[in-house]
């Protein structure tokens, strides 16, 4: 299907990709692809390696053996391209508590690669916080923590973005909302790989998966 | 790029300089351990003025460091635990710039204060006149070697659970020469006597560490989040 040596174009090509942890093999020779208007979703138990190959997509981390490609260059060699493209949320989303959401996006803005998002005010409304711009992140709860974290996607508008359990202590109602911000996103013509065990309400030519089970 | 690079620094310094006035132990925890060390030395030593006046440069400078390594943990250990370091090594604008926006942060939160309070303590040591301005020098000269070395130290050690006394180990090496020179520096003064050579020295160091420490902290970091 595609061909043997020209990575894709355009988005993301994953090839060969292996790691292990401590003698174990996560996985191995993993291949997949990623392009405009496409979201991954990465499927697999509990301790498969699901976080880790997030981690190893945006550059944390270095994978025993395969390569990665965004647009066709290898993301080692172009580091700071790539991160200027991507955005990445962690199980460890990183929102300090001792500052507010509006401070922590503000410092988000700052470090982000992406122009001419939302502004620090209409982000946090469109999460579900607004009347909490203000008060200190660690009165908030788990679930509006990992908002902020999210309204940092609408801040900084990159193509890819790579979230870990994004729905992780959020309520239903934040649920719908923050599939509607990655479905919009997607059919944008943005990327997204994700991991969730939440069904996510797109068609099939929007969505693929991987599964590291297998 | 460079005008979002300088705003990036900007914006860290200030980030790190409302972090740490908001949990004040991390500016007042050093600051009060330089005092007790050295308003402790009076007391157990002797308050002899002779006495103090040869210790009084020595003490300073060790408490001093003592002091700086207490605090070199909080400059990357609570962003390292709740994720605030990926999101700063996943920015595309250069990881070294941020890291020193960070150690200056730290220098101006545990060495400012230092500097500002050592003359009173010189002079509960009976430090003769004519050391002070050498013991303000050094410190000034010194401080900010201490922790940007330190980064380098902490950034290697901040994976580590118990990584307290490693980091220990692989800092204090690197700071005897400033301990010595620094110390030299002010008795040298004290006794009336030139100290520019050792001035030099130190102003060396710091160029040293700020070209270079920069660089091996952020290389340190991504290992450490690796």
């Amino acid at each position: 299907m595609k061909p043997a040596n020209a990575p894709a174009r355009e988005g993301l090509e994953v090839r060969n990709l292996s790691c292990s942890r401590e003698d174990r093999q996560l996985f191995s020779d993993l291949d997949f692809s990623l392009k405009p208007g496409m979201a991954l979703q990465i499927e697999g138990p509990n301790g498969s390696g699901k976080t880790t190959l997030l981690r190893i997509l945006c550059g944390l981390r270095l994978a025993d053996e395969g390569s990665i490609y965004w647009n066709s260059l290898d993301t080692l060699e172009h580091r700071s391209e790539y991160l200027a493209e991507l955005a990445y949320i962690g199980h460890n989303h990183g929102v300090k508590g001792e500052l507010t959401p509006l401070e922590n996006l503000r410092v988000a803005r700052a470090l982000g690669g992406g122009q001419g998002g939302l502004g620090e005010d209409e982000a946090l409304e469109k999460v579900g916080l607004f009347g909490f711009e203000d008060v200190p992140s660690r009165t908030l709860s788990a679930g509006q923590r990992r908002r902020v974290a999210l309204a940092r996607l609408l801040i900084n508008p990159v193509p890819l973005w790579i979230l870990d359990e994004p729905f992780t202590a959020i309520d239903i109602q934040g649920q719908s909302q923050i599939e509607a911000m990655i479905t919009h996103h997607v059919l944008d013509g943005g990327m997204a790989v994700l991991t969730s065990h939440h069904p996510l309400d797109l068609s099939a030519d929007h969505l693929s998966s991987v599964n590291l089970a297998s | 790029m460079t005008n979002s690079l300088l705003a990036a620094f900007v914006v860290i310094l200030r980030r790190d300089l409302t972090l740490a006035l908001r949990t004040r132990s991390e500016i007042a925890n050093p600051l009060l351990f330089f005092v007790i060390v050295i308003s402790l030395f009076p007391l157990a030593v002797s308050p002899e003025p002779k006495v103090l006046q040869t210790l009084a440069p020595g003490v300073i400078w060790v408490a001093a460091l003592l002091a700086t390594m207490l605090s070199l943990d909080s400059i990357f250990r609570s962003d390292f635990e709740d994720g605030a370091l990926e999101q700063m090594l996943l920015s595309p604008h250069s990881t070294s710039i941020l890291v020193l926006a960070k150690v200056l942060a730290h220098w101006l939160v545990t060495g400012v204060p230092l500097i500002l309070l050592s003359p009173l303590l010189g002079v509960l040591l009976n430090l003769p006149t004519e050391a002070m301005p050498a013991l303000l020098a050094t410190l000034a000269l010194g401080t900010p070697v201490l922790s940007l070395v330190g980064a380098i130290g902490v950034a290697l050690t901040v994976g580590l659970r118990r990584g307290g006394v490693l980091l220990s180990l692989l800092v204090l090496p690197l700071y005897i020469p400033v301990l010595i020179f620094a110390s030299n520096a002010i008795a040298t003064a004290g006794a009336g006597l030139e100290i520019r050579g050792q001035l030099y020295f130190l102003a060396a160091l710091l160029a040293l560490a700020l070209t270079l420490s920069p660089f091996a902290t952020a290389a340190a970091l991504r290992i450490s989040l690796r």
